[in-house]
């Protein structure tokens, strides 16, 4: 058995499924145990993700399909988020996405603004891959809430 | 997941209440309406934004466009009522530093008088 649960949403490449795709990603991210401050972060990035994906889907190739591929694990949620509508095998597709070098992504990373940072400082790893379109994979862990969890232990 | 604006403009001072979730697909929306406020110099823009529940980038880009246009008329414009987490995206991008901004807790009060 694989050590986690797989999700994947397909969606059609338009800016109005972009929130459809973000509340089911919440839905998740409550499902693996995160706190509504770093569901509010996994919103805002991937929200970035699959928009920087519609957007491209949109101008190569009509009536494109952005997929989004989420495993939960216990103790973190990965999201991979393509924009050439095929479905992926996520392992395979995970090993081949390697950390991003600024100045290859220059034209990515004018195209989304303030998206990539964004998705940088919300998330714990990014990850992009350039073929077939563009696929950004990212990582966040659950909670840093060692310091409650000792408050708690102490007063018990 | 939609948007409303409401914009009361007198004179020089223009108050834009806006509410529900700002994104790829709503950001449009904000942009048209903010581009019916007639640029005039020394307009004093306040943008309410309490009942805004999210917001990204896209939203981000809106605003920063509409913040340069009253900027080059010698305006000013002010975004109250942030949550916390609003205040935060504008944190994390630097923009709050360039912006006039007020959290909620003032808000509160603010919202009445109006």
């Amino acid at each position: 058995m694989r050590p986690f649960d797989y999700v994947e949403i397909r969606v059609p490449a338009k800016p109005q499924y972009v929130g459809v795709a973000r509340l089911t990603i919440s839905g998740l991210a409550s499902r693996v145990g995160f706190t509504y401050d770093e569901i509010e972060d996994l919103k805002i990035a991937s929200s970035e993700a699959i928009t920087n994906a519609v957007q491209h889907a949109y101008t190569e190739v009509d009536e494109g399909e952005v997929v989004v591929g989420c495993a939960l694990y216990p103790d973190k949620i990965e999201i991979m988020v393509a924009d050439h509508g095929k479905s992926f095998n996520f392992e395979e597709t995970k090993a081949k996405v390697g950390p991003y070098h600024e100045q290859q992504e220059v034209e990515f990373l004018r195209e989304g603004g303030l998206g990539l940072y964004l998705i940088e400082t919300l998330m714990d790893e990014v990850k992009v891959h350039h073929q077939e379109g563009v696929t950004v994979f990212m990582t966040k862990y659950v909670g840093h809430e060692q310091v409650e969890e000792n408050v708690e232990n102490i007063s018990s | 997941m939609n948007i409303q604006v409401v914009l009361k403009e007198e004179e020089s001072f223009v108050i834009g209440y806006i509410s529900g979730e700002i994104d790829a697909f709503t950001a449009p929306m904000l942009r048209e309406k903010l581009a019916t406020v007639q640029q005039k110099e020394k307009l004093q823009v306040e943008l309410n934004m309490s009942e805004v529940s999210y917001m990204d980038s896209t939203g981000l880009g809106v605003i920063v466009a509409f913040f340069k246009n009253v900027n080059a008329n010698n305006g000013h414009v002010k975004l109250t009522g942030l949550s916390p987490r609003l205040k935060r995206l504008f944190d994390i991008t630097g923009l709050g530093e360039i912006m006039d901004i007020e959290t909620d807790d003032k808000v509160g009060t603010n919202h009445e008088t109006i």
